[in-house]
């Protein structure tokens, strides 16, 4: 998986033959719905696909729905960044509590919690309250979890430099221990921020509220099939330009060693 | 803390609490948390039956557990995930073999699974009901997408990350495909193919359950989701808190028969 930079560093073969096999699937299954072999209420035209996309932008307001999703997942994410750090800080201040606890955490990090959907729904009430929710405990346990990795392994001889200067435990913390654990921290809010963003998405189309998940739900719900597959061609779109935001970010912001 | 700990122990002394601490704090905080939970459901602060009663849940729990319904929903959301997993994994896995076998193959298409994965899968359940129906192949086929990817992205990073030193074996010993594929590379990525699996069955899990909760008559998301829509509060506390037993618990079996730390999800 961490091979993905490589891939993107390479000569045109690659790129012509994956690229080409895409297009020549999408040219093959055109002439297969097209002689009518296919049945163009379950795979439409790609043609028609590609003809619906304006028109999700457009009339659908894709891109409101775009930046509801995105304050959505904003607020979020800072919530994730916020409380899934400051938890991870204090198991480590407190070993007792992180040895009681780091299972579980990790428990969590692994267990389906957006099934709990339906129990947010209950308590938020059908609105952005509950997306919010969703996306925050996706996100939460990778960050915690990366958060304390990134505490655990600072390197002895940092900490004994900054005992010899004599740090109090504030600045001991601020000027050694959180810098030393920010790249591995990093690597949480990747994975944390991930889920979040997925979680907010999927609970939107399954609740049918809010932005982009909604819209997808909206056009299979008018069996608009064109409609449904621009629909969701889109939100793959933005999600992936996202990932690639998420991991250029991720990059640009990690300390040089 | 730990220095006292292992100094105690070079004494040879078994100055151990009966009860070691953090065992202590567990229960604590296990209590704590049943506690509150009690006083928040007995104070009436959050509308009635949010937070239903410890005794309620119990009762649910035990209720849906006596109940033989239960068990032909439970079979049939295991029929599916298990039929998700067969899918997804096998088909996971030679596409994970190929890509990791040719250079050419994975830089060509590796890069579409690498970005196409993290992408919520649940918003393809639309098409799924297009192609499969509204009955269960639609549910397998929502777990079998989601388990493919990371079953295969983790069988071609293993494949390439195999010692050289193993392959240079098999072909000094004249192996023909087959037996290097048995022989020599599976074996070689146990691991990264038993976290494959681990994660796969981790996503099969949430994408045949989900779809289960957004449309279907059957299965255990069907039952969460009636009784959301029936305001049956304890019974979805019960459901829920089976549920992820069941999902940890089978997380944690995996870890275990592969030998792979559970915590390790990155």
């Amino acid at each position: 998986m961490r091979s993905a930079p490589a891939i993107a560093r390479t000569p045109a073969l690659p790129f012509i033959l994956g690229g080409g096999a895409f297009a020549g699937f999408l040219i093959i299954l055109e002439l297969v719905v097209s002689l009518g072999l296919m049945n163009p209420f379950v795979v439409p035209l790609p043609t028609d696909v590609i003809a619906a996309l304006p028109r999700i932008v457009l009339q659908e307001h894709a891109l409101a729905r775009f930046m509801l999703t995105a304050s959505e997942a904003l607020t979020a994410g800072v919530l994730v960044c916020v409380a899934g750090i400051a938890i991870g800080a204090l198991l480590y201040r407190f070993d007792l509590l992180r040895q009681a606890t780091e299972t579980w955490v990790a428990a969590t990090a692994s267990a389906p919690t957006v099934l709990l959907y339906p129990l947010f729904l209950v308590i938020f009430g059908r609105n952005t309250a509950t997306i919010i929710a969703m996306g925050f405990v996706a996100g939460l346990a990778p960050v915690i979890l990366k958060t304390l990795e990134g505490f655990r392994t600072t390197r002895g001889v940092l900490l004994n430099v900054g005992r010899s200067f004599n740090l109090t435990p504030w600045q001991q913390f601020w000027k050694i221990l959180f810098p030393a654990a920010l790249p591995t921290i990093f690597v949480g809010l990747r994975i944390g921020l991930i889920f979040t963003l997925l979680n907010i998405v999927g609970v939107e189309f399954l609740i049918n509220f809010g932005g982009l998940g909604q819209l997808i739900n909206e056009m299979a719900d008018r069996f608009d099939v064109p409609g449904t597959y621009a629909a969701i061609l889109f939100v793959v779109l933005i999600s992936v330009l996202l990932f690639i935001l998420i991991e250029r970010l991720e990059r640009w912001l990690r300390p040089k060693s | 803390m730990a220095k006292t700990e292992v100094m105690t122990m070079r004494a040879g002394k078994p100055a151990r609490p009966l009860v070691r601490p953090v065992t202590l704090l567990r229960v604590a905080l296990v209590v704590g948390l049943l506690a509150g939970w009690q006083a928040l459901s007995v104070s009436g602060l959050l509308y009635r039956d949010v937070v239903p009663s410890l005794l309620a849940i119990g009762r649910a729990l035990y209720d849906t557990l006596s109940n033989g319904h239960f068990y032909f929903h439970l079979y049939t959301t295991f029929y599916e995930i298990a039929l998700a997993m067969l899918i997804g994994g096998i088909s996971g896995l030679i596409v994970g073999l190929l890509l990791g076998a040719s250079p050419l193959l994975s830089k060509s298409f590796e890069v579409y699974l690498y970005y196409l994965g993290p992408c919520p899968k649940i918003i393809f359940f639309p098409l799924m009901l297009l192609w499969f129906g509204v009955g269960p192949g639609s549910k397998t086929a929502m777990g079998a997408i989601s388990c493919f990817f990371p079953i295969a992205l983790n069988a071609a990073g293993g494949m390439r990350e195999i010692d050289k030193i193993f392959i240079s074996v098999g072909r000094s010993f004249r192996a023909n495909t087959w037996q290097m594929v048995t022989k020599i590379y599976l074996p070689a990525m146990r691991y990264p193919i038993v976290n494959g699996i681990r994660l796969g069955l981790g996503v099969a899990l949430i994408g045949t359950l989900l779809a289960e909760t957004k449309l279907s008559n059957r299965g255990i998301g069907f039952l969460v989701i009636q009784a959301y829509d029936f305001f049956r509060m304890p019974e979805m506390y019960a459901l829920l808190i089976i549920l992820f037993v069941i999902a940890i618990g089978a997380n944690a079996l995996i870890g275990r028969l592969g030998g792979v730390e559970s915590v390790k999800r990155a």
